[in-house]
C-alpha cells in the first residue's frame, strides 16, 4: 500500500485545520503517515490518528524548533529513507516554511515539487502519475493542472482545499531520533514572540471574510470592520496598503504578498481593488464591496457595490443586520 | 573586497493579460515585461548594506532571455557596480530546481558573501529559490526577512510567521531573501539612469557554466502542466449609490444570499 506522507503544521501538539484537510487529501492516494515535530509531538497523536494516519512519526528533539527550516528537512529525509520504496507522496501545507521545507527536501529525494494546490487527487494509472494537483495562478485569471515526472511528488497545500473527513484508525507511533546536518545548525531562531489569538475564524478558513483598507483613513476605524465581522461571524483581513499604514497586523494580509482567500462572502471595505489584491480574494464566491470611487476596479468583480461613504454605509449596515437579528 | 549577489526576475507585467503556450510554460512574448516588482525591495535592501560601508561590491544576476537584460538596466539605474546575464535557449521552461541550479553556479563563478534575493517572483511564485539557493551553495538560508541588518560577519532579520514574530540570525556567507514589508524601494535618478548605461554587463551561457543543457530547460523539469485553463472572468453586478438607504440596501442582498 502506498505511504502519503503528512507534515504536521504546528509544533506545540496541536493539529490545526489544514493539517487534517491534508490527512483527509492523503486518503486518495495511500495511508497517510504523520510527521509531528518539537517536545510536546506526541499529545497530536489522537487527532491524526482520528483522521486515518495509520502510522506517527514524532521528532521531540527541541533543537528542530531553535533552527530555521533545515532541521526538518534533515527529519524527513531520514523518515523518507526508513518508508523506502512505499512512499507515494509527501504533502505540506503551503506556507512559506511548508514552502521551503519541500523544496530543500524534494532536492535530497530528487523529486519534483508542486507549490499551492488548491486540490490533490490521485492519477489515472495509465497516464504513470501518481498524483495531480490543481493550481490558481496569475492573480487566479488561470486554473492548472500538473504532475510530477521525478521522484516523489513533494506538494504543498493551500489551506481550504478540502472539508476534513475524519477516519479512524490506530496509529503505530515511532519516535525518531534525528541526526542534524552542520547546515541545520546554521540559521538560528533567538527569539520568537508568539502572536495573541484575536479569537476570530482564521483567516483562510473562514467562510466570510470583512476586509477593510486605505478607504478606511487610520487604524481606529479597524474596529467597525470588526463589529461587522464579529456580526457575522466573519474573519478580518486587509488591503496591503492598509497594513503599510501600520493599521492592522501583516497576519491579515490578502492579496499577492499575503494570504490568499476564497470564502463564500468576501465584503470589500474601502479597497480599490489593485490586481495585487485581487489575486488574493478573486475565487470567493461572492464579493460586496463598498467604495467611494464609483471607477475603483474592485466593483469590476464586485456581485454587489455600494458607491458611498463607508463611515456612513457601514454602521447603517452594521444596525440593519443587528436589527433583523432581533 | 566582500561581494553582495542580488538576483533579480524579469517578469510579465502583473496588469497585463498573462497566457501560457501550448508547452505549459508562460507566454513572456505575449505580455510587456519589467523588473519583478519584488526584487525592487532586493535591490534597495541590497545597496542599504552596501552604502553602510565595508566597500562592499554589488552584482545583480539574472537568468532569462534577452528581455531580461531590461531587469538588470532597472536596477543598475537604482546603483550597483555590475550585472551578469545568463542567457542560453535551453534555459526555456526550466522549473525551480533547474533554476537554482543555474543561479548556484552563476552566484560561485562571481564569488559571494551575501546573496538577496526577493521572497518570491511575481510570475511563477513559488518562493522556494531561495532555500534551494541555500541548499545548493551549503550556506545558511535566511529567508523572507521583513526586516534586515547585516553587521561584521553575521545578518540578522525579522521573519514573520502566521502565529509569531521570530528574530533569526546567521554567519555569512548566506542567502537572504527579504519581502515587500522591508519598505519602498528608491526610484532611479536621472543620474543613476545614465550611470547605469556605462556600468558592465557579461552574458554567460550554460557552457561558461559547465552546466549540461539536459539537465534544465523542459528536458530537466521534474513537473509538467497537463492543462491550463482560462477561468470565466468575473463580471460586475449591481452598483447602487448610497443615498442614505446602501446600508440597508446591502443588508437586502446579503439576506438573500443567505448570509443573514
Amino acid at each position: 500500500m502506498p505511504v502519503v506522507l503528512v507534515v504536521v503544521d504546528a509544533v506545540d501538539g496541536s493539529v490545526p485545520k489544514p493539517t487534517l484537510e491534508l490527512l483527509t487529501l492523503a486518503r486518495r492516494i495511500g495511508t497517510p503517515a504523520a510527521v509531528v515535530f518539537g517536545p510536546a509531538a506526541r499529545a497530536a497523536v489522537p487527532a491524526l490518528g482520528e483522521y486515518g494516519a495509520a502510522d506517527v512519526y514524532l521528532v521531540p528533539d527541541p533543537q528542530v524548533l531553535e533552527h530555521l527550516v533545515v532541521p526538518k528537512v534533515d527529519a524527513l529525509q531520514q523518515i523518507a529513507g526508513q518508508i523506502g520504496g512505499e512512499l507515494a507522496a509527501v504533502l505540506l501545507t503551503s506556507s512559506p516554511e511548508g514552502k521551503e521545507v519541500g523544496a530543500r527536501l524534494a532536492l535530497r529525494l530528487e523529486s519534483g515539487l508542486i507549490t499551492d494546490a488548491v486540490d490533490v487527487e490521485a492519477g489515472d494509472p495509465a497516464s504513470g502519475h501518481a498524483v495531480v494537483a490543481t493550481e490558481s495562478v496569475f492573480a487566479a485569471s488561470f486554473t492548472v493542472t500538473s504532475a510530477v515526472t521525478a521522484g516523489v511528488p513533494v506538494i504543498t497545500v493551500k489551506p481550504n482545499a478540502t472539508t476534513p473527513v475524519a477516519e479512524p484508525v490506530e496509529p503505530a507511533v515511532h519516535e525518531v531520533a534525528v541526526e542534524l546536518s552542520d547546515a541545520a545548525t546554521a540559521t538560528a531562531i533567538t527569539d520568537r514572540t508568539v502572536r495573541e489569538s484575536s479569537g476570530r475564524p482564521e483567516l483562510t478558513d473562514a467562510s466570510i471574510v470583512v476586509s477593510g483598507g486605505r478607504g478606511l483613513g487610520g487604524a481606529e476605524h479597524f474596529a467597525q470592520i470588526e463589529g461587522l465581522a464579529d456580526l457575522l461571524g466573519a474573519a478580518v483581513g486587509a488591503s496591503r496598503a492598509a497594513v503599510d499604514a501600520g493599521w492592522y497586523p501583516h497576519s491579515n494580509q490578502v492579496g499577492q504578498t499575503g494570504k490568499t482567500v476564497s470564502p463564500q462572502l468576501y465584503l470589500a471595505i474601502g479597497i480599490s481593488g489593485a490586481i495585487q489584491h485581487r489575486a488574493g480574494m478573486q475565487t470567493s464566491k461572492v464579493i460586496a464591496a463598498i467604495n467611494k470611487d464609483p471607477e475603483a476596479p474592485i466593483f469590476d468583480l464586485a456581485d454587489f457595490g455600494i458607491v458611498g461613504d463607508l463611515h456612513k454605509v457601514v454602521p447603517a449596515l452594521t444596525e440593519e443586520i443587528a436589527r433583523r437579528r432581533g | 573586497m566582500p561581494k553582495i549577489v542580488v538576483l533579480v526576475k524579469f517578469t510579465p507585467d502583473l496588469t497585463s493579460d498573462r497566457s501560457f503556450l501550448p508547452d505549459g510554460t508562460v507566454d513572456r512574448a505575449a505580455t510587456p515585461g519589467r523588473l519583478s516588482e519584488l526584487d525592487e525591495h532586493a535591490a534597495e535592501q541590497a545597496l542599504r548594506v552596501q552604502e553602510s560601508g565595508d566597500g562592499w561590491e554589488l552584482t545583480y544576476l539574472t537568468m532569462g532571455p534577452d528581455g531580461a537584460s531590461d531587469a538588470l538596466r532597472k536596477a543598475l539605474s537604482m546603483g550597483g557596480d555590475g550585472a551578469v546575464h545568463v542567457k542560453d535557449d535551453a534555459l526555456h521552461g526550466s522549473d525551480a530546481f533547474a533554476t537554482s541550479l543555474v543561479l548556484a553556479a552563476a552566484i560561485k563563478r562571481i564569488g559571494f558573501d551575501l546573496v538577496v534575493t526577493g521572497m518570491a517572483s511575481t510570475d511563477a511564485g513559488m518562493g522556494v529559490v531561495p532555500a534551494l539557493l541555500a541548499e545548493r551553495l551549503g550556506v545558511p538560508q535566511v529567508t523572507y526577512a521583513g526586516r534586515l541588518s547585516v553587521s561584521g560577519e553575521a545578518v540578522e532579520i525579522l521573519r514573520d510567521s502566521d502565529t509569531s514574530a521570530e528574530t533569526v540570525t546567521a554567519r555569512l556567507p548566506a542567502v537572504v531573501s527579504v519581502t515587500d514589508r522591508t519598505g519602498e524601494a528608491r526610484y532611479p535618478s536621472f543620474k543613476g539612469i545614465m550611470a547605469a548605461k556605462k556600468k558592465p554587463v557579461e552574458t554567460l551561457s550554460l557552457a561558461d557554466l559547465g552546466i549540461d543543457p539536459g539537465l534544465v530547460g523542459l528536458a530537466g523539469a521534474r513537473t509538467t502542466v497537463l492543462t491550463a485553463t482560462r477561468r470565466p472572468a468575473r463580471t460586475a453586478g449591481q452598483l447602487v449609490k448610497d443615498d442614505g438607504d446602501g446600508g440597508r440596501a446591502l443588508a437586502d442582498f446579503l439576506a438573500a444570499q443567505r448570509f443573514i
